[in-house]
């Protein structure tokens, strides 16, 4: 076997200029391969992220009927055996308490409608960073009584500084009105305009006073520190809790999330096929220019004693050592590139930032640096490489050794 | 015991076209330690013998018996290891590995024979001198003249120890000094090692050296004389 690796690296080297072409097609299409893959997962990843940390965990505990009904009175009054369940599994790092509801904000002559979300602020801190994202007085703290945060957005909108008065009007549990007003303690920016412009925070229990629905959530949000373990979170807390409750994944509450990251990931891979089909032809072009012009040579070989299928296995190491070579130098090259840009993502601006932010997305590109992309491209172009060269090997085993050492 | 016995061998190409009778029942031995010259015009079929004897093609009909062992029945994986011990070939263009030193080519035969380090490089060695290229151990095929490639082609073939080598043509590429070198050795070796070396030809200095020479003709044996000296012929 040393022997034919041996063979198969001069072999590589034998034509220097067309085995660095070929190579740089294999380095080339690794690049782009990984690139787009990453800046793609990088996205989603994203997405998911704002969707989770902002709205709905990995995993959401509410009352059954919620989610179909986002009503607050199908919220449900808090029982401690809940904590007592989520603290049994390792998986779940954070439960989060929300009760969300819908009200008119009013300042002077001008209203506006806004989702109110009552948190417990270390929680939600943890769960999304809140607390840094005040850019004007303070987020909340251990005080009972405590103002409103609101976006900057909503704050230019309704012409409210730091300290005026917001007035909240609505709905509150079971028919009971809702009105309250509260103080401007934080004004905060997102990066996602609807945020700021749209949501207000409360304190849990402001919030629970202001609806009306004393130790009362809407929903339980869990973090988690493996986002693998999802089925099997969800499975426990399912085993644990009765049936008043529902448990549901984030991709079941996120569903045209999920479907934009499957339409996008399809038109994706279409991409890359097409890139990795060019490799393919220019592997299998070098590949079958070094078997063609070396036949008198492997007819010679099997003359003096040596077995086809050595043969054949000296070609496939051609063939892998033209892959790995792409492989490895393309990854060496880019990794550090996407290293960068997972730390520091890439802000979009303009046209394309307003476009994600339409839908809800943080106008950022970052870089994903997840194993899989590396390891998938990696081998997709290994069985891409391994494949082209299926029509050399196929002649090497019918070489008429007679006839070919007579040319 | 004949280390080669041919038997009404026959060779027909374009059976179903217009067929071409490269073979029409040839009959021949060979003994131990012969160097033997196969002679005739272009197209006499010396090759297709060549190539028969060395398991290289399949007859259309007779057979070949390399010490009592039917090659001709053989399927095509044994007849590669069959050949790999008892056959050593030396081609017209040398047909070197390029990227193999000297020292590699040799070896690659008894690598391929699973022989062990210190056998092969006593080989080597020993097969190199004789050859006079000892110097060359380490240079590639590309950096030497014809009559030197040959010599490693010479030293190849012997260095599996075979039975017998077939040897195509194995000066028509090279100037006359490089030939009379390459002769000499072979007849060295083949004084030394006792092994049979059967080759096609058109050179007469191939055949003044020869100890035998088979005529061919249209397929044909038309003579098959024996020479004790090189100017001393008996007919057989």
């Amino acid at each position: 076997m040393k022997q034919i690796i041996i063979l198969a690296w001069r072999n590589l080297w034998r034509n220097r200029r067309r085995t660095m072409i070929t190579l740089a097609s294999v380095f080339m299409a690794v690049i782009l391969a990984i690139a787009i893959r990453s800046l793609q997962k990088g996205v989603y990843a994203s997405m998911i992220s704002n969707a989770v940390r902002f709205s709905t965990g990995y995993i959401q505990v509410h009352a059954k009927g919620y989610w179909d009904d986002q009503n607050i009175n199908n919220s449900f009054e808090y029982d401690p055996s809940l904590s007592a369940v989520f603290q049994k599994n390792k998986d779940i790092s954070l439960y989060v308490p929300r009760l969300e509801s819908f009200a008119l904000a009013s300042s002077g002559p001008h209203t506006k409608g806004v989702a109110v979300t009552g948190i417990d602020p270390e929680k939600e801190d943890e769960m999304n960073g809140l607390a840094k994202k005040i850019i004007e007085g303070d987020y909340f703290n251990s005080q009972p009584q405590q103002g409103i945060l609101i976006g900057d957005g909503l704050a230019e909108y309704l012409q409210l500084h730091l300290g005026d008065t917001l007035v909240l009007l609505g709905q509150g549990y079971h028919g009971a009105t809702a009105a309250g007003q509260f103080p401007i303690q934080g004004i905060f920016h997102y990066p996602l305009d609807q945020m700021n412009n749209t949501m207000v925070f409360l304190s849990l229990p402001d919030a629970q006073l202001l609806f009306g629905a004393e130790n009362s959530l809407t929903s339980i949000s869990l973090m988690l520190q493996n986002e693998n373990a999802i089925s099997s979170a969800k499975e426990f807390i399912e085993k644990h809790v009765d049936s008043t409750y529902e448990v549901m994944e984030w991709p079941a509450m996120n569903k045209t999330l999920v479907q934009e990251i499957q339409g996008d990931n399809a038109g994706g891979i279409i991409m890359l096929g097409i890139l990795y089909l060019v490799v393919a032809f220019g592997v299998f072009g070098t590949i079958l220019m070094m078997t063609m012009e070396r036949k008198k040579e492997f007819a010679a070989m099997i003359a003096v004693g040596m077995r086809r299928f050595k043969l054949t296995f000296m070609v496939i190491f051609e063939t892998i050592f033209i892959g790995l070579i792409g492989i490895v130098s393309g990854t060496l090259i880019i990794l550090p590139i996407l290293i960068y840009f997972h730390r520091h993502p890439v802000a979009l601006t303009g046209a394309a930032a307003e476009t994600y932010q339409q839908f809800g997305i943080e106008p950022v590109m970052p870089a994903s640096l997840d194993p899989s992309i590396f390891l998938y491209q990696g081998i997709t172009v290994l069985c891409i490489a391994i494949l082209s060269a299926f029509y050399p090997l196929w002649y090497i085993n019918r070489i008429p050794v007679a006839g070919t050492l007579k040319q | 015991m004949p280390v080669i016995e041919v038997k009404q061998l026959k060779k027909t190409y374009n059976e179903t076209m217009v067929p071409v009778h490269a073979l029409n029942g040839v009959d021949l031995t060979f003994e131990k330690g012969e160097f033997t010259a196969i002679v005739g015009p272009s197209g006499c079929g010396k090759t297709t013998l060549l190539n028969m004897m060395g398991g290289l093609d399949r007859p259309t009909s007779g057979i070949v018996t390399i010490e009592n062992d039917d090659i001709t029945n053989m399927k095509a994986g044994e007849l590669v290891d069959f050949r790999l011990n008892n056959i050593g070939f030396i081609f017209q263009s040398y047909n070197l590995i390029p990227v193999l030193t000297v020292k590699e080519n040799i070896e690659f035969i008894m690598e391929l024979q699973h022989r062990n380090r210190k056998e092969m490089e006593d080989r080597v060695r020993y097969l190199l001198e004789v050859m006079g290229l000892s110097d060359k151990i380490n240079v590639r095929p590309r950096y030497l003249s014809g009559g030197q490639q040959q010599r490693v082609a010479v030293a190849r073939a012997l260095a599996s120890k075979p039975k017998f080598i077939l040897a195509d043509e194995p000066t028509a590429n090279l100037d006359s000094k490089s030939t009379d070198i390459l002769l000499d050795l072979m007849a060295e070796l083949n004084q030394k090692e006792n092994v049979t070396f059967v080759f096609s030809t058109h050179d007469q200095r191939v055949m003044d050296k020869a100890r035998r020479i088979i005529t061919l003709e249209d397929g044909k044996v038309i003579s098959d004389i024996k020479q004790v000296k090189s100017n001393e012929a008996r007919h057989s």
